[in-house]
């Protein structure tokens, strides 16, 4: 049982239960629906994604929604049965390529999921093309990775940090902002999300006064909240998540600066947040391709199917975690089940069009999803759809050679 | 940049160093003292926190919250001398600097099974909710100013206890030479104890404090741990005028280089360190 456990600290208890627990969970799930004669052997997915640290609250609800869907199909993808492979990668970049030959080297794992932050996730790219082991990103917006970086064999189903920002440019131009202050930590994914805010913005007519960072994950936000006082712009627009989008939001409304400067983000600054930001997070408006009260049937089915597994309210992580079974479902499909016929899994996965909980989801040629991205605001602690900030948003995919 | 929005700055940076210097004093006093390197100290401070954050949503009180959370960790600290760390003391750093990352582990683990790992905040008591006007569209959380005060009058504390009374005598004696304080038959193992569950505490205290202004999540403690020694190797080590100052000047460069220095802020506090490091190499206040 315990050679199942990948860690990079071997005497840490709790991924050593989390993976026996797993494995137990995918070895009770597979011997029913299956018949007991000509049992195929099962898909080895290695879920990398983080366990701990800031993280990981969001890295649990990716890997609940996957296995959520893995179990409404009986166990298995394709007819394939699933077995589960975890590895903590704490959202260290330093430790990310280890983790990752770690799973793909002596897991033999034949798909990895993973993960949420953005610089493990470019360590997790070159791996994955170095190896030609596919990859499913649940999360991380990193634009390289569906951009210089694409590859036939990486796929994301989250979104690319461009494109659930670059819509927010042309709604805030149209609500009347013209000087606008960014804050963000200094690292790839608040850089490229601010960056595709402003190149929206600044295209629509608006301008950017001023680009505050402070460096991941710092939260000590005072000093800046006290300079976005002194320079009074229209708004702000603000990237953070997890522990930091808390405070942020808490701090800027206990300046006073809410009343005053309205707040709008990437729609992480609210996701998942919004228990612990409370009367905070009223009336901030973010952009993201997922709203909670999204009026669709797979959304309702969803939320209700993940309310009853886990106990708590669905988001938008367990939905990105979903929807990667739910795009590994459709390339086994097409093959019956062999994920050895790599090019037809790929093609069948690029071609795979769904209802998911977030609406339409088609894929691009560099395999990044083609999706709606919604303006919300927060009220009664609820991320409310506002309206449809872009319709079928399609990452231009910079650097990336269109594959074949 | 006006007057009054440097003057808020100025706030802005007292604050932070007056909340540092709360967390590492525990760490310089344990260190100074007892001689024990504790890396668990952020550990505590974020124990400290979830359990003012469990307690407060349990009974709706922060002040219940607080002496509840305080005593829990005193509590913890005195267990944990009486069980591992008066084997630690006079043991080579490495022993304890392995012991102290046991427990970091052992409380992550713990704080994950009572108290999971979502983040959490706290509702700071009703009549410090408000907050007061600074300029036409800042105002500073009249809770963070209650916290400065808090902090000082703890400082002002802990200088009077160490220097002013019977047991800071001997906890001066102990840290100058602990085998003569020990043959004038001055109980120093007691005192060893209740510094060690005083640091504790005082890490605690931090975390509990912080928790209103703060959120509560499962990381809060390394970055404290981290700034925490930047403080007491700065100031010098077991020195609390040292850290004292040294928290002051990190809380103040750090808001400052966000200020004027933005791309370079996050290098600016370990820059002043190795300064003053290569200036005087025990810390603004060690002793040689």
């Amino acid at each position: 049982m315990s050679q199942s456990i990948v860690s990079s600290r071997p005497l840490d208890r709790r991924r050593f239960l989390m993976g026996s627990a797993g494995a137990l969970a995918a070895g009770a799930a597979f011997r029913f629906p299956t018949p007991a004669i000509a049992q195929p052997a099962p898909l080895k997915v290695g879920f990398m994604l983080p366990y701990s640290g800031t993280f990981a609250k969001l890295g649990k609800f990716i890997d609940d929604g996957f296995r959520l869907y893995v179990e409404q199909q009986g166990g298995s993808l394709g007819g394939r049965p699933i077995q589960f492979v975890q590895v903590d990668d704490e959202s260290k970049p330093e430790s990310a390529t280890d983790n990752m030959n770690r799973l793909v080297g002596r897991e033999k794992v034949d798909v990895v999921v993973g993960t949420v932050h953005s610089g493990v996730a470019m360590a997790m790219v070159k791996v994955a093309r170095d190896t030609n082991t596919m990859l499913i990103i649940p999360n991380a917006g990193v634009n390289e990775a569906t951009g210089p970086l694409c590859a036939p064999n990486i796929f994301r189903t989250s979104f690319s940090n461009w494109q659930v920002c670059e819509p927010m440019g042309k709604v805030m131009f149209d609500e009347g902002r013209r000087n606008v202050v960014t804050i963000t930590w200094r690292y790839a994914a608040g850089q490229q999300m601010v960056g595709a805010f402003a190149e929206g913005f600044t295209k629509a007519g608006g301008k950017v006064v001023e680009e505050l960072a402070l460096p991941f994950p710092e939260v000590e936000f005072q000093a800046l909240i006290t300079r976005i006082a002194t320079l009074k712009p229209d708004a702000v627009f603000a990237f953070f998540a997890g522990g930091g989008a808390v405070k942020f939001v808490k701090d800027y409304a206990a300046a006073g600066l809410n009343k005053s400067v309205p707040l709008y983000g990437a729609g992480f600054l609210t996701d998942g947040t919004i228990p612990a930001q409370g009367e905070a997070a009223n009336g901030i408006k973010t952009t993201l391709h997922y709203a909670d009260n999204l009026d669709n049937a797979a959304n309702k089915s969803f939320l209700t199917a993940f309310k009853a597994k886990t106990g708590q309210d669905g988001d938008i992580y367990a939905v990105q975690g979903f929807d990667a079974a739910a795009l590994m479902a459709a390339g086994l499909s097409a093959t019956k089940g062999d994920w050895g016929a790599r090019a037809q899994v790929a093609a069948a996965m690029q071609a795979a069009k769904f209802d998911s909980p977030r609406g339409p989801l088609s894929f691009s040629k560099a395999n990044n999803p083609v999706q709606n991205v919604y303006l919300r605001e927060v009220r009664n602690g609820r991320n409310e759809l506002v309206s449809v900030a872009g319709q079928a948003v399609s990452d231009p995919a910079r650097g990336c050679r269109a594959q074949s | 940049m006006d007057a009054i929005t440097f003057a808020v700055q100025l706030l802005n940076g007292v604050q932070y160093g007056l909340v540092l210097f709360l967390v590492a004093s525990g760490l310089t006093l344990v260190f100074g003292i007892l001689g024990v390197i504790n890396l668990a100290h952020g550990a505590f401070y974020m124990l400290g926190a979830y359990l003012a954050w469990a307690i407060a949503s349990y009974t709706g009180s922060f002040a219940l919250a607080l002496v509840g959370a305080l005593a829990i960790s005193f509590a913890l600290g005195v267990a944990l001398e009486e069980v591992f760390v008066k084997r630690m003391i006079g043991r080579d750093h490495l022993a304890q600097v392995l012991l102290s990352f046991g427990l970091i582990l052992v409380i992550d683990e713990l704080r994950q099974i009572l108290f999971g790992k979502d983040v959490h905040s706290v509702a700071p008591p009703s009549w410090l909710q408000g907050s007061i006007q600074l300029t036409e569209v800042l105002s500073y959380p009249v809770y963070r100013i209650a916290l400065c005060l808090v902090c000082l009058v703890l400082a002002v504390a802990i200088f009077y206890v160490i220097q002013r009374t019977r047991l800071g005598m001997i906890i001066r004696a102990g840290a100058e030479n602990r085998d003569m304080t020990r043959c004038l038959g001055i109980p120093f193992d007691l005192v060893n104890r209740y510094v060690f569950a005083g640091g504790i505490a005082l890490a605690g205290l931090g975390g509990i404090l912080v928790a209103p202004i703060s959120t509560v999540f499962p990381g809060m403690g390394d970055g404290m741990l981290i700034l925490s020694f930047v403080v007491v190797v700065l100031g010098g080590i077991g020195s609390v005028t040292g850290a004292a100052i040294g928290a002051l000047l990190i809380g103040l460069t750090d808001t400052f280089g966000k200020v004027f220095f933005p791309q370079v802020s996050s290098i600016l506090i370990y820059v002043l360190m190795a300064g003053v490091l290569l200036w005087r190499p025990n810390g603004l206040l060690g002793k040689a």
